[in-house]
């Protein structure tokens, strides 16, 4: 393994410091590095550059098994290390669904054989997603991939008894229910944000009630069983504001907020371009401006990407015929960086806190989200937040080009993303397999 | 102007500059000699992905009266079921050289993707795109009321239209607030809470539940075709209770301005949202809309294809 200095970075707290990275380790943080195994150490300047806790991202959909024209573990975790991240989320709804020991292991295999990040996969609740009957919960918590987070994510757990059940039965393994709250009887057909812009657009509308509603009932059902629950993607201003209630009262919940939501409006659903055709929906400026103020002020705990690829020929086409999701795991950073940083809404190291620290912690993923400090796991995201750059869907890592940033730019470019103490990313270059061992 | 997809494309000016075109049409449509040559060699296709005999037979009447070669591609159904995606059904239609897509499609935006697409060159009109916009309807609409009220000249500025029923989902109520508000008429949208959409107290409109109170009010009143599976989605309890207080029957023919007309764009539901009498009354005026919706047509396939109108919207020299 080779060994290597950071020399001249600054942390999440402001300080600058030199970086000696050794054994897969961070081997020590000082203004001059003294270690006396330092000396054969490959020297990298970054000056100028902000160093974070590797990212980690608790929502993202992978596609293998199943839909692998659109994405695999492979190439997801290769996009991912690209944005910065050292452990991604895989998402249950794949064909065939991840509902039991067997599916959860194989997609925690293929991440290991990636080593490009690692991936933990989530666990459907229900069986195929299907909202009736509890998928083996206790087997895929047990299972070689330690499933610790469950979601029926792209359906919503409707049926108020399967929720109650699932919050109270991962109690036992200290598992978390990440709840995509969608009421489907309220969102039939919906194709856009309930508001001035659908009714214009003749697109049917998806009121903010239909998430609200069930937000605030498993807010409810899990202070009565005292279990986690994890909200994901929330979208509106209500939403957070119910989550911020149930914080205030103790009820362990946790929320997060996609890249996109942070940023984008349901204005542009004017071009009827389904390339911001999204579950949940883009909302209104006054939406946007709550989930900022919710996550600055931590009532909403993370970042999350809710990385969805699709192919081509599912966006190119009428918006009701499209799929819903976007791509987001190499811009995430920049989004935050641009939303919430250079907005002055948080600082470094309350990015570090939502983008890696806390998901870590919600999942139960030891090893990562750790502060640096000597002897903590070398996963390591290296910025230089002066130089911006330009979203181009066709020089993206991911399989998939469905990003509605296309052209856009933004601050913040990822130098450098280190896993497991070795780059993935080494200027700005994701690094090639093969040589990834013998650097 | 290349596309014609919502009437909020149109200025004023070229509003009215269609309407006065539309005139000139409907002239030629009354002559001896109802072709002009303006279109010859110009193919235009009118691509339907559904059934809408009227509207599809409007466009080709009024493509034909120009000289145009009409292509009919009538999609059964929709491209989701069909298989075929409206990409390569576009891409086939530019193979065969079509100047000109009349797009006929149950999915709102259809219009505004193949019109900003790479997939076809030619011009696109919208002929009705699901819940959102029917803007040759809306023209002609304008056209008759014009034609009625202001002896065909100017615009139409101190008159009040009420529109009645499904607002929520109707394309026709959409482009008929948009243009008749471009043409300075006071529009009042009347219905039950359910059918008004979410915002509708930012559209150009005054919004009302109670249509004997509206009626006097009135200039032209156009009444909304109501969908039976709306009453399935308990939009209002039953055809009956609707008819009750949003039906335009006898009593409330008695309401209305002796100078008011009653119009339809048709299909018409009679004995739910407009009864045979008032239908058929000496003030209604369904019937004609039928006529200028040709030589409104024309006048947008004019436009598109044969002008090229400056910012003012000068259409004729």
């Amino acid at each position: 393994m080779t060994s290597y200095i950071l020399k001249g970075g600054t942390l999440p707290n402001g300080e600058k410091s030199d970086i000696y990275i050794a054994g897969g380790l961070v081997a020590q943080i000082a203004g001059t590095i003294t270690d006396p195994g330092a000396s054969s150490a490959k020297k990298i300047d970054i000056a100028g550059c902000m160093v974070l806790p590797g990212l980690v991202d608790l929502h993202t959909h992978l596609r293998e098994p199943g839909r692998e024209e659109a994405e695999t573990v492979a190439s997801g975790a290769r996009a991912a290390a690209k944005g910065g991240f050292t452990a991604v989320s895989a998402m249950a709804n794949t064909f065939p669904v991840a509902d039991t020991a067997g599916v959860v292991e194989q997609v925690y295999r293929l991440g290991q054989e990636s080593g490009y990040c690692d991936v933990y996969p989530i666990g459907a609740v229900t069986q195929g997603l299907a909202g009736k009957a509890l998928a083996e919960l206790g087997a895929m918590a047990d299972s070689e991939a330690r499933v610790r987070v469950f979601s029926d994510d792209g359906n919503c757990i409707f049926d108020p008894i399967v929720m109650r059940r699932a919050l109270e039965y991962v109690k036992k393994f200290n598992g978390v229910i990440a709840q995509h709250a969608q009421d489907p009887q309220m969102t039939k057909d919906s194709q856009m944000n309930e508001g001035v812009v659908s009714s214009r657009l003749g697109l049917k509308g998806w009121p903010a009630v239909a998430e609200e509603a069930i937000i605030a009932r498993d807010i409810l059902l899990a202070d009565h069983v005292k279990s986690r629950l994890h909200v994901c993607h929330v979208t509106t201003a209500g939403g957070v504001e119910i989550i911020r209630w149930a914080k205030a009262r103790g009820i362990q919940v946790t929320a997060e907020v996609t890249p996109h939501h942070l940023l984008l409006t349901d204005e542009y659903a004017t071009s009827y371009d389904p390339i911001f055709k999204v579950n949940p929906p883009l909302r209104t400026k006054s939406d946007v401006m709550a989930l900022r103020e919710g996550l600055a002020d931590g009532t909403i705990d993370i970042v999350a990407t809710d990385h969805a690829p699709h192919p081509a020929e599912s966006k190119e086409c009428e918006w009701q015929v499209a799929s819903f999701g976007m791509i987001g795991l190499e811009s995430a950073l920049s989004i935050v960086h641009a939303t919430m940083v250079e907005t002055s809404l948080m600082s470094w190291n309350d990015l570090a806190d939502r983008m890696s620290y806390a998901p870590a912690r919600i999942a139960g993923y030891e090893g990562h989200g750790q502060e640096l400090r000597a002897g903590s796991n070398a996963h390591l995201t290296i910025i230089n937040p002066t130089l911006s750059w330009k979203v181009d869907r066709d020089l993206g890592v991911s399989r998939s080009r469905n990003t509605p940033f296309h052209g856009m730019e933004f601050p913040g470019s990822v130098v450098a993303t280190f896993f497991r103490g070795e780059p993935t990313v080494l200027n700005s270059q994701l690094v090639p397999s093969k040589a990834q061992n013998e650097i | 102007m290349r596309h014609l997809l919502s009437a909020s494309d149109l200025s004023y000016a070229q509003t009215l500059s269609i309407l006065d075109t539309a005139q000139e049409m409907a002239r030629v449509s009354e002559g001896p000699v109802k072709k002009l040559p303006t279109l010859r060699g110009r193919t235009i296709v009118n691509l339907f992905y559904e059934d809408s005999t009227r509207t599809r037979i409007s466009f080709e009447a009024a493509a034909k009266r120009l000289s145009a070669d009409v292509i009919n591609f009538s999609a059964k159904g929709s491209s989701i079921s069909k298989g075929e995606s409206l990409k390569d059904t576009a891409l086939t239609l530019q193979a065969m050289g079509a100047d000109a897509v009349i797009l006929r499609h149950p999915a709102s935006g259809a219009a505004h993707r193949l019109a900003e697409s790479q997939w076809t060159n030619g011009s696109v009109i919208n002929a009705g795109d699901g819940t959102h916009e029917h803007p040759t309807q809306g023209l002609l609409d304008a056209f008759t009321i014009r034609k009625h009220l202001r002896a065909g000249i100017g615009d139409l500025r101190g008159l009040t239209i009420a529109i009645v029923g499904d607002i929520l989902h109707s394309r026709v109520a959409r482009s008929n607030v948009i243009l008749l508000s471009t043409l300075g008429a006071h529009v009042i949208l009347v219905a039950p809470p359910t059918l008004l959409p979410l915002g509708v107290e930012t559209w150009p409109a005054q919004v009302s539940y109670d249509l004997d109170a509206t009626l006097p009010l009135v200039d032209a009143v156009m009444m909304l075709r109501i969908q039976q599976e709306r009453m399935d989605d308990l939009f209002f309890p039953t055809a009956r209770e609707y008819s009750h207080y949003y039906g335009l029957n006898n009593n409330r023919l008695k309401l209305m301005k002796s100078s008011s007309i009653i119009m339809h764009p048709g299909p018409m539901n009679r004995g739910l949202e407009i009864t045979a009498e008032s239908a058929d009354s000496a003030r209604s005026v369904i019937v004609e809309q039928v006529a200028n919706g040709v030589s409104v047509r024309m006048a947008v396939l004019y436009l598109l294809l044969a002008g090229s109108p400056d910012e003012d919207g000068v259409l004729i020299s």
